[in-house]
């Protein structure tokens, strides 16, 4: 048995790695309720652009922007949205872990991928992994600009305008609620038709002003709107899981400290009770 | 009751909007539009102005001001892509006769590094605003 001494230091260095970790865990509950309300203010608007450029990828319309032409998949292009900071439990392995089998499909059909990457785990991830990586950005903070984002994002829409690459995905947790984050990839361009059936017979829209003009400016607004997206759901989901992670911890660190409590008053038990029996086994020799 | 239409108008910052109405009013790039129930497919940007949304079941109308966006009209839907968006109500008349002033003001006495584009911009902004303001009055004063 380990002396009273020892267990004595490594109670008090758990307890201050569970001061820290509940700090943590206070930190980040405050974080991702402001990271929620961004999520939750953009939403709207991304989710309603979503829907008509859904619907915009179904009209046979006069002016085909290069968004909307389906090319031969020789390239793919994925926007990997992670967070920059670790501790936040399986988050980015998870994250990972999808767009890798996502990748692997691709690939065996023949496809080459580009990646443009977005936090500073995915940077460390994909160097160690491989993968041709066209642009990455890193340390965002947590309330994201677009106009920080837009740079990186260029990169991939002049190599998609330009036919280098003939897909693009983004890929990011999705949050549904504090205790579940998933994992999402999603497809941009070309735009994804919208299910409606009533939609796939041949019309087309009225444009006011001009057709290639509107769609210009509209798209270039999608792909904002949902990069954007992307983000500020992913910084939700990081303090989510961050905060669940560390609350996890502080518990881990109680039942050890309860634990490391009892070996402890054991072992001071033993040693007093040997001490005494060795001072009246003493007194009874004299 | 009457034929309705879904409409739903969102802006970067929240969802403004959302019900059956029997008529939108906007104002588009080529000029005010009136869209009823049925309407054939449209899309099209909007410019600086109010947007009125002619409600079911007698209702009042509902006015907001919408500092551009896009619009979008599919038979059974119109969803509107706002910009920035504000409830009439919210808006202040002197705030935006203020503005008016200013930018007219910066028009008129233009120096070196004037940017015009961005005067113009702001003056029609704080016209559209003041129309839109006009249009609440008037509402009210049916009442």
């Amino acid at each position: 048995m380990a002396g009273a001494k020892e267990i004595r230091t490594q109670i008090t260095s758990i307890k201050s790695t569970q001061k820290i970790t509940s700090a943590m865990e206070m930190v980040a509950a405050s974080k991702m309720r402001k990271a929620q309300d961004r999520m939750q203010t953009s939403r709207p608007y991304a989710e309603r652009i979503r829907q008509v450029v859904g619907h915009v990828a179904h009209a046979r319309a006069e002016y085909k922007h290069s968004f909307m032409e389906e090319r031969e998949v020789k390239k793919v292009g994925y926007i990997i949205v992670s967070s920059d900071r670790g501790l936040c439990g399986g988050l980015n392995t998870n994250l990972f872990k999808q767009t890798v089998e996502n990748m692997k499909e691709w690939s065996d059909q023949g496809a080459e991928i580009d990646l443009c990457l977005i936090g500073s785990k995915a940077v460390s991830f994909f160097r160690s992994y491989g993968g041709n990586v066209v642009a990455a950005l890193t340390h965002i903070g947590d309330e994201p600009n677009i106009a920080d984002l837009i740079g990186g994002v260029k990169v991939m829409l002049d190599s998609y305008e330009q036919g280098n690459i003939d897909r693009l995905f983004v890929v990011h947790n999705e949050f549904v609620n504090t205790m579940t984050q998933t994992p999402q990839v999603l497809q941009l361009l070309p735009l994804v038709p919208d299910e409606d059936e009533s939609l796939k017979k041949g019309w087309d829209y009225l444009y006011e002003p001009d057709a290639k003009h509107l769609l210009d400016g509209l798209l270039v607004r999608y792909i904002e709107s949902q990069v954007y997206q992307a983000v500020v759901e992913n910084n939700a989901c990081e303090q989510a899981a961050r905060m669940v992670s560390m609350k996890s911890a502080t518990d881990n660190a109680g039942n050890l400290i309860d634990d490391l409590q009892l070996v402890y008053n054991k072992a001071r038990q033993a040693a007093i009770t040997q001490e005494i029996s060795e001072i009246v086994s003493g007194a009874a020799a004299v | 009751m009457a034929i309705t239409v879904r409409c739903d108008i969102v802006s970067a910052e929240e969802e403004i909007f959302s019900g059956l109405v029997e008529m939108v009013v906007a104002t588009g790039a080529s000029g005010d539009l009136g869209i009823c129930p049925g309407h054939a497919p449209l899309l099209t940007e909007l410019k600086p102005g109010p947007i009125r949304l002619i409600c079911q079941n007698d209702k009042e109308d509902e006015i907001f001001y919408l500092s551009g966006g896009f619009l979008e009209v599919q038979p059974n839907s119109v969803k509107v892509l706002a910009d920035t968006a504000l409830r009439a109500e919210d808006m202040s008349e002197a705030a935006a006769e203020e503005a008016k002033k200013r930018a007219e003001q910066e028009l008129a006495n233009q120096n070196g590094e004037f940017d015009y584009s961005r005067a113009a911009a702001r003056l029609a902004e704080a016209a559209a605003q003041l129309r839109t303001l006009q249009a609440v009055r008037k509402k009210l004063g049916k009442r």
